[in-house]
């Protein structure tokens, strides 16, 4: 427990600065680009709890994300069930969808389960396309309710939710990181057999990431239909969902809970920021140039980079090295 | 559904097929038997399209231009092997993820030099088969389709003629499943993987300006066909290239039915559909080594 | 431990920079006369990038135009531009930063549907004047009393594509459509208002977006032999289907072929098709003929031509660009006749007069689109392959519906074919 307090205050400090943030900045558009931010960094946690720990790439990502929009949508047109309904519901259904891909890693490994969860997404995709109850492919308005008693404009309550979604996030991946189940997924990550006959509960410690990955997607996605007050399949499965999952714990660093906040922050504003400056095709262009000098330059992400540069160990050594790796996807799907 | 329905709908669905696998069978050499995840595969189609429609403006028929632009793309396709193994096989870092991303990265930024350089309009080429068709009876089959049915059939024959008849072709299949025992055979598995690549990338020129004579092309049309080409590999069991034209005939064929009969909107999901059942089933593909 | 704590502190002070860095309001030019800040996201990539790149060079010609005339009330007119990459979800956080960074006096919508449809719910909260820009039923739900489209269009424009059905005697249809937006609006009108003229569906498909061939169902629908084949599909679609249709034939039955297919409004689609058209009617906003000559439009498009040629951009320039000159000049007549930035007092303005623009002068109706809407139906006649200046002659595309804009009848469409 020795690690717990600071990090406790370090999340608290952080729930308060948002609330008071929302009284304080007077400008509507912080929170509009606060909350994008944010949103990223539950879904970089929520992909690095799978993809960074156990070395498991969902490229679907996007699917999770509007599974829990959709949910959220089908909720407020059925019943019009409050935000925190919509919320729980929407993890439940992206986790059980998270569940699934889990089941899949019984059988698949490496590039083969990136594919399959491709296939899930692109299923998901259709499925919601003939979905007329949720607006098919004409897309749905969703109209904000009027904000509660303490906020000044809706956007701002969102804007406090997706910042206790990225608290809760950032907390279970630590959490997970720093215990039992983190050792389990990392030596299911460098060798999956040895970890196998070490006597690692690896299907169930696999079940269960992939659980809480697709549930905290699900959470990143509830409050998007209230944030944009129209949703339509083809921006809600957008491909820069999976991308960006996956490129902003690879800019931060995979290893620790820490590096997808970092990319998540880094990559999210400044795509934020090159949207409302340059704002052109070199928005596609800032993704693509980070990724590819980071993956180059910096293998271990920005924390491997500090730690190297101050040539002292930092949070993202503790949880090691991921092992050579350049053969592990030699024998995917052979198992 | 009629009969005669369902037969043209399934040769329409053969053709189909043979150009997805003719677009897919780079990948095929790239990732089945070298294990590069090579995701910007689709974008150097793209740009082996543009590279059919520059050279179209001079009046060079569009598979010409492919078959111009093929050495091209081989050299284009060692670079950027060098580059990749340089900085992820040699270092032996996670390639997996990190190669993933950094193709990626590539895909991003060859569609972005797309634009910058032809701008956001679809592109077309003429050809004098593009528009035509050929009757057969009371069934009429698209020309542009035809060809693509042909070009997919030589690339697979002559790869798989390649791979298994030529030594430098044996050694790319023998790096696929062991690097040591080429490197003793005196070998070298980086160059050759880096040709392999190179043959890989280079079909790209050729599948290219298939995907331009097919139909309009835009530089964001690279995403739309990650999902295809990867399934294509993956179904066909890595590295087959038999393997690649049967799966691509299967998608075509599912993909052709489906969009005859009741619910074309469900075409994708039963396309993909079909890939999670194999790979739930049979992990390696359906021709798989 | 006390590393973590170092760590997890700047983090969060890192969050809030950054955040805030898009909080700093721009400072004011240093300048005598402050610019009229006119605001707008418009698509420069993704699917719509096209049309949207070749609109923006629509408004940057009016914008040109009115500052070489002195500007508005004395002041320059400034555009705001950013791309939304024809991404719904980004135009809330756009608009916001339009409105309260940018501090923009004017706001012009962003281009097509979905782009749109979440900024209504923010301007009706803000009670702000919003110019649509090819949006359609944006606001059929929110009513928002200051929202203006310019799009001529309205909830009935298939009518006058189904009244051309009666002359030709045509008793049955075929319905093929985008499972998207637009072409999803249209094919529902046609799936309502079939039995008012007579018609049964002998085939109805909607196709699941990046369809690569289209050849299965052209054959689906010719082995149906219909009279009618209505057609709503976007852009690399609209290619694909015309290129299906004239390889592998609709059959004879079909006389009327077309309606929604967008695309075939846009140069490089009509260059690249060329006689492949021929006999295909479809929607269209502006085509050269006479009665669609308005003050200003030829004017217009000779500039026009100029400069799309250097920007790379739809060389005709029929589609988006004259409508969003119209923008700029409803906006300038607006602010001019009343001498006030006032959204009230504009909005106002606009609901009550009639705005004279270079697409002819618009009256808008109780929900903001045209109160006499004017979706056109035109027939492509003798087009020429190879030939992109042929279009800009009359007698091309022949406006076959509605009446009033009539400048031929309608021939059926495998004669228009031979």
């Amino acid at each position: 427990m020795r690690n717990w307090n600071p990090f406790i205050a370090g999340t608290v400090a952080a729930i308060v600065a948002a609330l008071v943030l929302t009284h304080v900045v007077q400008n509507e558009y912080f929170f509009f680009a606060g909350y994008v931010v944010l949103q990223f960094v539950v879904l970089a946690t929520a992909w690095n709890i799978l993809g960074g720990y156990a070395g498991y790439v969902n490229f679907g990502s996007g699917a999770f994300f509007a599974m829990g929009a959709y949910t959220a949508v089908a909720l407020i047109k059925a019943w019009d069930a409050p935000l925190i309904v919509q919320l729980l519901a929407a993890s439940c259904v992206s986790g059980l969808l998270g569940f699934g891909i889990g089941a899949l890693t019984l059988r698949l490994r490496g590039i083969f389960f990136s594919i399959a969860t491709v296939a899930v997404a692109v299923i998901c995709e259709t499925a919601v396309i003939n979905w007329g109850f949720v607006g098919g492919s004409r897309g749905i308005a969703v109209i904000q309710p009027p904000p509660p008693a303490l906020f000044a404009s809706y956007t701002r309550l969102l804007f406090v939710v997706m910042a206790l979604a990225a608290v809760v996030a950032v907390v279970l991946a630590r959490y997970i990181q720093n215990s039992w189940i983190g050792r389990g997924l990392r030596a299911i990550r460098d060798d999956e057999e040895a970890a196998e006959s070490a006597g690692v509960p690896t299907l169930k410690l696999k079940l269960a990431t992939a659980t809480a990955s697709g549930a905290l997607m699900g959470l990143a996605g509830a409050p998007f239909p209230l944030y944009v007050s129209f949703l339509e399949p083809t921006s809600a499965f957008s491909l820069n969902y999976a991308v960006s999952a996956l490129a902003m714990p690879i800019i931060g660093g995979t290893a620790s809970w820490l590096g997808p906040v970092i990319g998540a922050v880094l990559l999210g504003s400044v795509q934020q920021i090159v949207t409302v400056t340059v704002s052109s095709e070199l928005n596609v262009l800032v993704v693509g140039a980070l990724l590819v000098s980071f993956v180059v330059a910096a293998p271990q992400g920005i924390l491997g980079l500090a730690s190297k540069l101050f040539g002292r160990r930092n949070a993202g050594d503790r949880a090691g090295q991921p092992a050579s790796a350049a053969s592990r996807s030699t024998d995917a799907g052979q198992s | 559904m009629t009969p005669e329905l369902l037969v043209e709908a399934v040769i329409a669905g053969i053709l189909l097929g043979c150009f997805y696998a003719a677009v897919s069978i780079g990948l095929s050499v790239a990732f089945g038997l070298l294990d590069v995840p090579h995701i910007a595969h689709p974008a150097f189609l793209v740009l082996g399209a543009y590279g059919a429609y520059l050279l179209g403006q001079y009046g060079l028929d569009p598979l010409l231009a492919g078959a111009v632009l093929t050495p091209i793309f081989f050299v284009c396709g060692v670079a950027v092997y060098r580059f990749y193994h340089a900085a992820f096989e040699k270092r032996g870092s996670d390639a997996g993820l990190r190669g993933l991303a950094f193709f990626f990265g590539i895909g991003f930024i060859v569609e972005v030099a797309l634009i910058l350089t032809f701008g956001v309009d679809q592109r077309m080429v003429e050809a004098p088969y593009i528009g035509k068709s050929l009757a057969l009876g009371d069934m009429r089959l698209p020309m542009r389709m035809l060809v693509a049915f042909a070009v997919a059939l030589l690339l697979t024959i002559a790869l798989s003629l390649y791979l298994s008849r030529t030594f430098t072709g044996r050694a790319i299949k023998a790096v696929a499943q062991d690097q040591t025992a080429l490197a003793l055979m005196g070998a070298d598995p980086v160059r050759v993987k880096q040709w392999a690549f190179g043959i890989a990338t280079a079909t790209c020129a050729l599948a290219g300006a298939l995907l331009i004579i097919l139909g309009p092309v835009e530089p964001g049309l690279g995403r739309l066909y990650i999902g295809r080409t990867f399934c294509v590999a993956v179904l066909a069991g890595l590295g087959s290239m038999p393997g690649t034209l049967a799966a691509g005939v299967i998608l075509g064929i599912a993909e052709s039915v489906v969009l005859t009969s009741f619910g074309a909107s469900w075409a994708p999901a039963v396309a993909f559909g079909i890939l999670l059942l194999v790979l739930a089933v049979r992990p390696a593909g359906l021709f798989g080594r | 431990m006390k590393l973590l704590r170092a760590r997890v502190v700047p983090g969060l002070g890192a969050i809030i920079a950054v955040l805030a860095l898009g909080a700093i309001p721009t400072p004011a030019p240093a300048q005598d006369q402050k610019p009229i800040r006119i605001g707008l996201s418009i698509a420069q990539t993704g699917p719509l990038g096209g049309g949207g790149k070749s609109g923006l060079l629509g408004l940057q010609i009016w914008r040109d135009d009115v500052n070489a005339r002195g500007g508005l009330l004395g002041r320059p007119v400034e555009l705001v531009v950013y791309d939304d990459q024809s991404n719904p979800s980004m135009t809330p956080g756009i608009y916001t930063k339009l409105i309260d960074v940018d501090k923009v006096d004017l706001l012009i919508g962003p281009y097509g549907t979905n782009p749109t449809a979440p900024v209504m719910p923010l301007v009706k909260r803000r009670d702000l004047l919003l110019i649509g820009n090819f949006a359609l039923e944006a606001n059929a739900q929110i009513r928002h009393d200051k929202y203006f489209n310019i799009l001529p269009w309205s909830s009935d424009s298939a009518a006058p594509f189904l009244r051309l059905c009666k002359p030709l005697a045509a008793k049955t249809i075929a319905i093929l459509a985008a499972d998207a937006e637009f072409a999803q609006v249209l094919a529902t009108e046609v799936r309502q208002e079939l039995k008012n003229y007579g018609l049964e569906a002998v085939y109805d498909q909607n196709y699941p977006p990046n369809t690569v061939d289209f050849s299965s169902m052209v054959r689906a629908i010719r082995a149906k032999k219909p009279d009618v084949v209505f057609v709503a599909s976007y852009p690399s679609d609209s290619t694909a289907i015309i290129r299906a249709v004239n390889e592998i034939g609709v059959g004879d039955s079909v006389k009327l072929f077309g309606g929604g297919m967008v695309g075939l409004q846009y140069a490089s689609i009509m260059e690249a098709l060329g006689s492949q058209l021929n006999g295909v009617v479809n929607y269209n906003v502006w085509v050269p003929e006479k009665t669609m000559e308005f003050p200003g439009m030829r004017d217009f498009l000779a500039r026009y031509r100029d400069k799309a040629k250097q920007a790379n951009v739809d060389q005709l320039g029929f589609y988006l660009p004259p409508y969003d000159y119209a923008i700029g000049e409803m906006l300038a007549q607006a602010v001019a006749a009343t001498k006030s930035l006032d959204h009230k007092v504009l909005a106002k303005y606009f609901r009550e007069h009639e705005m004279k623009t270079i697409v002819g002068s618009i009256r808008f109706g109780p929900t903001g689109e045209w109160a006499n809407p004017r979706m056109i139906y035109a027939q492509f006649r003798a087009i020429a392959d190879k030939d992109l200046e042929q279009f800009r002659s009359a007698g091309k595309q022949v406006i076959v519906a509605p009446d009033a804009f009539k400048t031929g009848e309608v021939v059926p469409f495998s004669q228009a074919r031979k």
